[in-house]
Order: C-alpha cells, then sequence, then structure tokens
C-alpha cells in the first residue's frame, strides 16, 4: 500500500504544482513593499550604462533610474536588487515576473511593446547606431562601406538597422554575428571585420577596450534611432504610471533648477511646480500611490537627469558623451516632460 | 467419515486484490497523469501567455526576416522570411555535424590504433594527443582554433595566394567555384553509372571467392573505374566545366567559394575534440577481441593487414558501434556552441536574432528542441540499423 500512497502524494504534489496560476491577486507597487526591495533587471556589464564595480555595487545611468524608483517608493535609493541579464533573456525575464522592472538600454519598438505584454515608460536615454572602423581602411563615410565585412552583437535591434540601411542604400555587406560585446570587440581586433557596428553610447566605450584605441574611429553617420528606456509587464497601470513618472521626475527637477546639493533649500521655495514636486504642496504622490515627497527622495538621493547624466555618461566620465539629443528641449535637446501638476 | 466434495479450485481474488488487474489500472492512472500534467503545462502557458498580451503561434514564421546571414546553404537575403532563416540555421547546423562526424570518426580510428602500436613514440604520442584534447573544455579549444587561427592568417589585401585561384585570408579560404556548362550532365552519368558498375564488381568478387577462395582486387579496380570512366566522359563531351575565380573587390573576395573562419575553427575544434573520444572507443573495442583471434589469423598464416581488417575490426564494431554512437550525438548537440564564434547555425540564427527579433521565446526554443531531438533520432536509428547489420549473426 505504500505505492499507492506515494503515488497519491505525488498525484496530489503535481496538482498543487500545476494549478498556481500566473495571476496573482497582488499588484506590481504591493509585491515590491512587501519584498522591501526593488528588483531591477540590468545588463551584465556595460560601461556607464549598468555595470558592477570590484566592490559589487552597480552603477550606471540605467540603474540610477532603478534606484530613483526604489527612492521614490521606499526612500531608500539602496533598496534595489539587480539581475544581471543577457540581451536574450531580458524580455522574458520581465514577462515571467522575475524583475520588477527592466532597465538595461532596451530600445522602444512596436513588437516589443505591443506584441510581448511589455510597455515602455520613457527614454532615458536616446541613442543611434553607428560604425567603428579601423583607420587604415581610409573610409570616412557609411556611404563607402559596400562589401564590408561587419562584427554585430547578437540579441539586440542592431541586426535589423544594418540590413535596413544596407538595402536602403544598395550595398552588400557580410554579418558576423558574436554572443557577447567582448567577442565582438575581439573578432574586430583580430581583423575579422572591416566594421564593428553599435549603439554610438557603446561604440566609445567598445573602442577603448581596443590595445591601441587609436587605431580606430567612430564613422559621423547615425543609421538608427535607438530610444533606450524602462519597460514594465503590461496590465498593471498604476505601476506603469509610477516608472514613467519617476523619470519625469527627474527631468522636470532639471528644468527647475533643483539638484542633490540644493534640493533642502529649495524646500522653502515659492515656486509652485517645485513644491508640487518636491511635496511640501499638494498630493502628486498620493495620485501615483507613493508618499507625497517621492520627488524629494529622489532628487536628494539620485539626482536631477542632467547629474544623472553626467556622472555616469558624461563628457568627465570615460565614455565623454555629449548631451546632444539628451538635453532638455530648452536647451536644444529633445528630453520633454509633462507637467508635474 | 462421510467423504465431502469440495470445490478445490481457487475463486480467484477479489479484482482489487488481483496483480493483474491492479498493475493494468496503476498503469493507466500513470499514463492519465502524464498526458493531464502535459497538458496542464500546456494549457497553463498559453492562458497566462494570453493574459499578459503576449502575442503566440507560428504566424511569425511567414515575416519578414530582414536581417543578414553570413553563409549560407540555400538562396537566403534578407527579404525572405523567418522560416527560410529557420532552414538556413539548420542546414548549417547540419552541414558541420556531418563534416566532423565525419573527420572526427576517420581521425578517432587512426589515433585509436595508433595508442596500441607496439611503436612506443606512435603509441604515447595518442596518448599525450587523446589525455590533452579531451581533458580541455571544448568552448576553449573552439576559441583557441577561431582567434589562434585568425591572429596569424593575414588581411585581405596581403592574402597568401596559389596560382592566382586560391587565397587565404582572416576573411577566409576562397575556392574556384566550378561553373558546370551544358554537356555536364553527361559527366555525372558516367559518375552514376562508375557507381553502379563498381557496386556490381563488390557483388561478383564476393560470390566469386566463396566459390573459389580466389580473391580479386576490388578495391584498386573500383578506384580506376571511378576515376577512369568520368573522365573519359568529360574529356569526349569537351571539358564542359568552367571555373569562377575569386577576386579582391573593394572590400573582400568576390566571386568563387568562400570557407570562412567560423566554420573552420567549428569544424577543427569539434573533429579533434570527438576524435580523442572515438580513438579511446576503437581501442576498447580493439583490445575487447581475444587474443586467440589474432593467434588464429596467424597461424593460418593471414597477414597482419588483413587481420586487423577481417579479423579484429569486424569483431570489435560490436563493441564500438554503441558508444561511437553517443559521440556522434555529442558532436551534434556541442556544434550549438557554433554561436560564441559567430559562426551561423541554428542555435545563433534561429534562437539568437529570430528569438529576438519576434519575441516569440517559447515557440522558436520548442522548435529548436524539436530540431536537436530529431537530428539525435535519426543518428541513433541509422547506427542502431549498422549496429544490427554488425552485431553476431546466430547461423
Amino acid at each position: 500500500m505504500k505505492n499507492t500512497k506515494s503515488i497519491a502524494v505525488g498525484a496530489a504534489m503535481l496538482c498543487g504544482l500545476f494549478s498556481a496560476s500566473a495571476a496573482s491577486a497582488a499588484t506590481t507597487l504591493e509585491s515590491v513593499k512587501e519584498n522591501g526591495h526593488l528588483q531591477c533587471g540590468v545588463t551584465s556589464g556595460l560601461p556607464g550604462f549598468s555595470q558592477p564595480d570590484d566592490k559589487g555595487n552597480w552603477t550606471g545611468i540605467d540603474v540610477d533610474t532603478c534606484r530613483a524608483v526604489a527612492a521614490a517608493i521606499f526612500g531608500d535609493a539602496q533598496a534595489v536588487e539587480f539581475t544581471p541579464l543577457t540581451a536574450k533573456e531580458r524580455l522574458t525575464a520581465l514577462q515571467s515576473g522575475e524583475i520588477d522592472m527592466l532597465s538595461r538600454n532596451t530600445t522602444w519598438t512596436l513588437t516589443r511593446d505591443a506584441s510581448l505584454g511589455l510597455n515602455f515608460t520613457g527614454t532615458n536615454y536616446y541613442d543611434g547606431q553607428g560604425f567603428l572602423i579601423k583607420k587604415e581602411l581610409g573610409v570616412d563615410d557609411a556611404t563607402e562601406l559596400s562589401g564590408a565585412t561587419i562584427c554585430i552583437q547578437a540579441g539586440t535591434t542592431t541586426e535589423l538597422n544594418l540590413s535596413d540601411y544596407f538595402r536602403a542604400n544598395g550595398m552588400e555587406y557580410q554579418p558576423i554575428v558574436f554572443d557577447t560585446s567582448e567577442q565582438t570587440v575581439q573578432g574586430f581586433a583580430a581583423g575579422r571585420c572591416d566594421v564593428l557596428t553599435s549603439d554610438r553610447s557603446q561604440l566609445a566605450a567598445l573602442r577603448s577596450k581596443l590595445n591601441d584605441p587609436g587605431s580606430a574611429k567612430i564613422l559621423p553617420n547615425t543609421i538608427s534611432k535607438e530610444p533606450l528606456g524602462p519597460v514594465v509587464r503590461q496590465g498593471d497601470d498604476q505601476w506603469f504610471n509610477i516608472v514613467k513618472w519617476v523619470l519625469f521626475a527627474q527631468i522636470n527637477a532639471e528644468e527647475l533648477g533643483i539638484t542633490s546639493d540644493n534640493v533642502e533649500d529649495m524646500l522653502k521655495s515659492d515656486n509652485p511646480n517645485v513644491q508640487r514636486l518636491l511635496g511640501t504642496d499638494g498630493d502628486m504622490g498620493a495620485k501615483l500611490g507613493l508618499p507625497d515627497d517621492f520627488g524629494h527622495q529622489i532628487v536628494k538621493q539620485v539626482g536631477n537627469y542632467g547629474e544623472m547624466y553626467d556622472r555616469n555618461v558624461g563628457p568627465d566620465t570615460p565614455l565623454g558623451l555629449d548631451r546632444g539629443l539628451n538635453a532638455l528641449w530648452n536647451e536644444g535637446g529633445i528630453l520633454y516632460a509633462p507637467p508635474l501638476r | 467419515m462421510k467423504k465431502q466434495t469440495v470445490d478445490s479450485r481457487p475463486t480467484g481474488p477479489k479484482p482489487w486484490y488481483d496483480p493483474r488487474i491492479r498493475s493494468i489500472f496503476f498503469q493507466f492512472v500513470a499514463i492519465a497523469l502524464v498526458f493531464w500534467g502535459g497538458w496542464t503545462l500546456v494549457d497553463n502557458t498559453l492562458t497566462n501567455m494570453e493574459s499578459r498580451g503576449i502575442s503566440t503561434g507560428f504566424g511569425f514564421l511567414d515575416e519578414t526576416a530582414g536581417f543578414g546571414i553570413i553563409m549560407s546553404l540555400v538562396p537566403y537575403d534578407a527579404t525572405m522570411t523567418y522560416g527560410r532563416t529557420f532552414l538556413v540555421g539548420l542546414m548549417n547546423t547540419l552541414l558541420v555535424s556531418a563534416m566532423g562526424i565525419v573527420t572526427a570518426t576517420i581521425l578517432g580510428f587512426i589515433i585509436g590504433v595508433a595508442r596500441l602500436s607496439s611503436n612506443w613514440l606512435v603509441a604515447k604520442l595518442a596518448l599525450v594527443y587523446i589525455e590533452v584534447i579531451r581533458n580541455i573544455p571544448l568552448l576553449l579549444q573552439i576559441f583557441f582554433w577561431y582567434f589562434a587561427v585568425l591572429g596569424s592568417l593575414p588581411s585581405p589585401r596581403q592574402s597568401v595566394e596559389v596560382a592566382d585561384s586560391f587565397f587565404l585570408n582572416n576573411r577566409g579560404l576562397y575556392l574556384p567555384e566550378p561553373m558546370p556548362q551544358e554537356g555536364f550532365g553527361l559527366v555525372w552519368g558516367a559518375v552514376i553509372a562508375a557507381i553502379v558498375a563498381v557496386v556490381g564488381l563488390r557483388a561478383w568478387a564476393k560470390k566469386r571467392q566463396l566459390a573459389t577462395g580466389q580473391i580479386f582486387p576490388t578495391f584498386k579496380v573500383g578506384v580506376a573505374i571511378l576515376v577512369i570512366l568520368p573522365t573519359v566522359a568529360y574529356l569526349a563531351t569537351g571539358t564542359p566545366l568552367e571555373w569562377e575565380l575569386p577576386a579582391l573587390k573593394g572590400f573582400n573576395f568576390g566571386g568563387g567559394i568562400t570557407i570562412i573562419p567560423e566554420l573552420a575553427a567549428l569544424w577543427i575544434a569539434l573533429s579533434l575534440y570527438t576524435a580523442s573520444f572515438i580513438a579511446e572507443i576503437v581501442r576498447s573495442g580493439i583490445l575487447s577481441v581475444s587474443k586467440g583471434q589474432t593467434e588464429a589469423a596467424k597461424a593460418l598464416g593471414i597477414p597482419n593487414s588483413l587481420t586487423l581488417r577481417l579479423v579484429v575490426i569486424p569483431q570489435a564494431m560490436r563493441v564500438i558501434i554503441p558508444p561511437l554512437t553517443s559521440q556522434y550525438l555529442n558532436l551534434t548537440k556541442n556544434s550549438s556552441l557554433a554561436t560564441a564564434i559567430g559562426y551561423p547555425d541554428l542555435v545563433a540564427v534561429f534562437m539568437g536574432t529570430t528569438l529576438n527579433q519576434t519575441g516569440q521565446a517559447v515557440e522558436v526554443v520548442a522548435i529548436t528542441m524539436a530540431v536537436y531531438l530529431t537530428i539525435s533520432l535519426a543518428i541513433s536509428l541509422f547506427m542502431n540499423i549498422y549496429n544490427r547489420a554488425a552485431a553476431i549473426k546466430e547461423r
């Protein structure tokens, strides 16, 4: 009879296993609060965007985007746990609920937004695809690249952009698709390809990994639009709003001149826009399901968008990227956040 | 005492105590559980994906892929469908697996026999080869061959060239491509005729040997037929074959046949790695043949080379084939490491780019797993048929 018993137990366990439906009653905000931390998906290491240092502390603009959300919810920018993900894994990790939000230089496209059960909440970095080429080839423009062999990293929108660009210009190319960015650079350095293509923000970082960075240059052409931004699961509008408005709060803070240095003084500001952002007036936080001082906490602990940019990818960092498109709308860029009121 | 007539036949246990009925019942329950489990998994996945707004189904296979692939055995360009990228990746996987299996087998047999050689140096060299190669992870070996080979080759403009038709550089090996002209069909006909002739010859020679004991030099005559017949046809039809030579155009060579370094590195690494395992299998097979067999052959005056070929190897094959099948399966599955060096195999193309562009993870991964399962089962089936032919036949 022992056998029958164990079969019955096994069957009961199976029942439990399969009937555990995914439709959990708790909202994302509730489950994040219950866990006491935000689970955020990032890259496994991309300078300027998300990279762990030698002590295991994560830094980067994508990391700071996660920290700002944690600061808004908990008032503690450190209440984040990071899940390093490859390009292939990232969307599945978010769909399956392994992470609460994805902030991993992910390009906002229609397919991803509409058919994968995901929502892009905004753009924290406007990028575009470019080319890194060996100087000795004497090429100055991407239109001279017909017949070139091109190294690409797998799992990105890069392959399609590349193909589209060459087809549109009636040129031919040979793609070599590597699994990781290290192998892509190695292939380029070993001479397997003439050109390496990636988002412009990454080309500078990849070029710095070459033995002789001076032997390669970045072509002036930008062949695609790559709006990179945080992603959340579809179907939880409150969570979608929170992640969206945390970024807007950072951009608005820069526009209003609130920085992590002057944020305490700004609490006494008479400007109603500043008051609403910092929570000294109105109930903006409550509308989102957050504490009213969420803006104050974000700016105090993470900083406004400009600070976040300069610290991670700006001109004084190894990446040395100018603000360009990522400047505020009134300073020549296209960053434009809806008003916080 | 009165004799009582008692019906001594057992009445049989009640159905729930009958072991036969019981075992059928439990088997039925087990099967029902398996089916219910599988159905629940599929149904749960579909329901959850639908409730999260994730599109499902295989419709994406008909959409335009839009990305380029460096190497394709079937015509392919970016305007074709995702279904086509599947075919391209599958063909590339099959190509490198087939090439690897052939060379690994040849190399493995040579090294396995060398390992048993009475020549001390040959035996120890084989031993060192086996122990070094099979104890280093395959991925490292692939990287070694890829970057070691790439690093030592010149750039396209400084190619190593032979007779203005063969070029070697770090973009690959460029060979002239044969372009059959009108009338070449006759040459193909001659090739087929030669093959038929050799098969017939072999059957005749075997029959004659069984009848008279005389050995006919089938191998030499067979090779002669295979070479001479097509050559005669080729010359008779006026050499209807032209060669397209590769030439430097812009960045790279164009025209001719290209063997990309990714394919070469993967092929070399897979062959060498698997050969070291096959060598040990061959050695174990040969050692499993009892010494008496060799001694008996010697006593009959059969030369050493014939003893190995006719007495030892046929008996060793019975031991060799089953583990050899596993090695073929391993090699095929290991070919998926191609993705690390950019060889466009099924995993790199279909489970890589196609999966990323469509986001249809469940479907793409399911298809890919089904393909590897099918390839593996096909190899097993083929090897089992061969095994049955080689196994001891009770007469």
